[in-house]
């Protein structure tokens, strides 16, 4: 009895030690296998949602070799949703819309009409879960708008958000790479030897013209754009160590060679506040980049956020139709083969020198201003008119006199858009004006004045009517692209 | 005891005191029902006396979008800046007529126009003219243009023109027109003959 309850005891002392001794192992074990991941869950596949009420990045559920999101968890954000489970029936309410789905079935019911899922629906522990490729067919339906899924980088767009950037490279000492956002970002920035990374995942950033943006410049010669994983980047390859920093509320970022005790590859990349850079337009270079050649074009849909433009009637602001006209003639050029740089693709406020500053560091062929007018009839296209003054000094140009040595470019777009609303009887005059930003532009530049066709304005508003006058814009473009890029 | 005439003289006063209180209520109910003087916005007629000058104005059509050459006969001062000054008021009286071809904003007035040698007038508008202004390219490009060659039709050696509202720059009339740059009177005259040729 006694010898029992020793052995008792000294299996219980060995039991412990053993679990102990697991327990270490197993902590040592997990620490270094957690030690081999770079930075734990950066490896996680996830999705990025941009709205215009807020932007989130979900987690990505692998099912059978394929990319699954929960649905619930990517709409809640966006209003007001119910679920509930039923057998195999999950049935969800986004605001007023109801949708069902079936566990196991590759068909869901939404608003009342049948849609096909690329697989099956999951439901588990109350949880539906849709295939990632599906939500370019659900989420419009859902939502009621429009939505642009990225597929590839897994980012989705809900609504008009996006966030343009241009890039310029200022030749002083040391040069400097200065970077406009059309909203303000706050990217994680990360150095290594010969490049500085820019990740912005809450931002709605969106690829410029070129993926690649060369600068003729030995300390910083090139950027690059890429997206991937729910998120976008920006890398700046350098020569030397780079530092970011950033001005203008935000919406300014400025690279530029780190000073000399920054330098080294694991630099943290500093952040300082800095002035906003001043609306100077440089002389385009002689021999652009090649990645500048190709025909690109910038719509500006002017006025947007506080400044609502002309009210056309009680209800309809100018800022609104022009909006419009923005993105149909942005379907229209790129249907046509011209990429495009939309200044305001949302309700944002821009100042004139902005869309300047954006339109010449962009380094367009064309820029288009769009306005909408209550009066008068049809479409007016307008050239600047140039203001007096207006010195050039050295390699600068006067900013209010930019536009003087490429009006003849820009009468040449008008020309081309004018006859193509001639040849659709849609009523056209053209004109000079002394409208901004027309005259600080360093390209082709032309501002369109949409009238309504008869008598009612709120034939603006018309589809018909907004697709036929930016039809005919593309297409008069379009015919005259090869005169005004053998002039860029 | 009170004398008897005293008595009378009291009663003669409080009389009196009642009635021009009475009268003076019955004046004060009278002047709130006149209703108020309403403002004369329009501004300052050009004088009356003195001798007419045939001038030319420059008159904006909102239908169909022109401007055209108009003769009229205005008294003008001899100084060259309140020449100017009556000038753009001929023309402002046109668009603040009853049939306006082209309304502007009730209480819009001229300020002032300085002619600044060599070459440079400066046009001074009232708040009321670019806050209840009719926004729009064409809108505003025909008032600006309308203005500018009628002081340069008129009194000759004028190169630059700048616009002020209310002795301020402003950046533009109503969304469109830029006033923040001096205009060029040489682009304008080219801009005012496509704008005399109409859509």
């Amino acid at each position: 009895m006694r010898l029992s309850a020793l052995g008792s005891a000294r299996q219980t002392n060995r039991r412990t030690f053993s679990e102990e001794a697991f327990r270490r192992v197993s902590l040592v074990a997990l620490l270094l296998v957690a030690g081999t991941l770079p930075a734990g869950s950066a490896d996680e596949k996830k999705i990025t949602i941009y709205a215009t009420i807020t932007n989130f990045s979900l987690p990505v559920a692998d099912r059978d070799g394929r990319d699954y999101i929960g649905l619930l968890e990517a709409i809640e954000p966006l209003g007001n949703v119910t679920s509930r489970t039923d057998g195999l029936h999950w049935k969800l309410r986004f605001n007023d819309t109801d949708a069902e789905f079936t566990a196991g079935k590759n068909r869901a019911r939404i608003r009342g009409r049948d849609v096909d899922l690329p697989a099956a629906f999951l439901l588990e522990n109350g949880r539906g879960l849709v295939p990632v490729s599906s939500l370019s067919t659900l989420l419009p339906r859902i939502l009621g708008g429009s939505v642009t899924f990225n597929l590839a980088s897994r980012r989705v767009f809900v609504g008009s958000v996006a966030t343009h950037f241009t890039a310029q490279l200022s030749r002083s000492t040391p040069p400097r790479l200065v970077m406009n956002f059309t909203s303000p970002v706050n990217p994680t920035i990360a150095t290594e030897p010969g490049r500085l990374r820019m990740s912005f995942r809450r931002e709605p950033l969106v690829a410029p013209g070129t993926a690649l943006l060369t600068f003729d410049d030995k300390a910083i010669p090139s950027a690059a754009f890429s997206e991937d994983n729910g998120a976008a980047e920006i890398t700046v390859n350098g020569t030397v160590p780079l530092m970011a920093s950033f001005s203008n509320d935000g919406r300014t970022i400025t690279i530029s060679p780190a000073p000399q005790q920054l330098a080294g590859p694991s630099a943290p990349a500093a952040t300082a506040p800095g002035a906003v850079p001043p609306p100077v337009v440089t002389k385009p270079p002689a021999n652009p980049p090649a990645g500048e050649r190709h025909f690109y074009a910038v719509i500006d849909a002017s006025h947007g956020g506080d400044d609502r433009g002309a009210a056309l009637s009680d209800k309809l602001a100018e800022k609104d139709v022009t909006l419009a006209l923005a993105r149909r003639l942005r379907q229209e050029l790129e249907s046509r083969g011209i990429s495009t740089l939309v200044l305001r693709d949302s309700d944002a406020s821009l100042t004139l020198d902005q869309r300047a500053i954006f339109t010449n560091t962009a380094h367009p062929v064309i820029y288009i201003g769009l306005h909408a007018a209550s009066d008068g009839k049809g479409v007016r296209l307008y050239t600047a008119l140039i203001p007096a003054g207006g010195e050039n000094n050295g390699p600068f140009i006067a900013w209010d006199t930019a536009q003087t040595r490429f009006l003849p470019q820009s009468q040449i777009a008008t020309q081309g858009v004018a006859s193509e609303l001639t040849r659709r009887q849609i009523q056209v005059r053209t004109l000079a004006a002394p409208v901004r930003p027309l005259n600080n532009l360093t390209a082709a530049a032309i501002a369109v004045e949409v009238a309504p066709p008869g008598s009612d304005v709120m034939d603006l508003t018309l589809p018909a009517y907004q697709e036929n006058v930016t039809s005919a814009v593309a297409t008069g473009i379009a015919a005259v692209r090869d005169k005004l890029g053998a002039q860029r | 005891m009170i004398p008897r005439h005293l008595l009378i003289g009291v009663g003669v006063m409080l009389l009196a005191v009642l009635a021009m209180g009475f009268y003076a209520g019955r004046m004060r109910g009278r002047v709130a029902e006149v209703a108020p003087a309403v403002a004369d916005s329009r501004p300052v007629a050009p004088p009356v006396s003195g001798a007419t000058e045939r001038v030319t104005l420059y008159v904006a059509y909102d239908d169909p979008g022109i401007l055209r050459v108009e003769g009229a006969n205005i008294p003008l001062p001899s100084a060259r800046q309140q020449r100017a000054e009556e000038l753009l008021r001929a023309v402002l009286s046109i668009y603040l007529s009853k049939d306006s071809p082209h309304p502007l904003a009730p209480g819009t007035e001229v300020r002032a126009v300085y002619l600044v040698t060599p070459g440079v007038a400066i046009i001074d508008l009232n708040s009321a003219f670019a806050n209840g202004h009719r926004s729009g390219v064409l809108e505003e490009e025909l008032t600006v243009t309308s203005l500018i060659q009628t002081l340069v039709a008129n009194i000759p050696g004028i190169l630059r023109v700048k616009i002020l509202v209310d002795g301020k720059e402003r950046e533009t009339l109503a969304g469109h027109a830029d006033l923040s740059d001096f205009y060029d009177t040489g682009a304008v005259a080219l801009l005012v003959s496509q704008l005399q040729g109409g859509p």
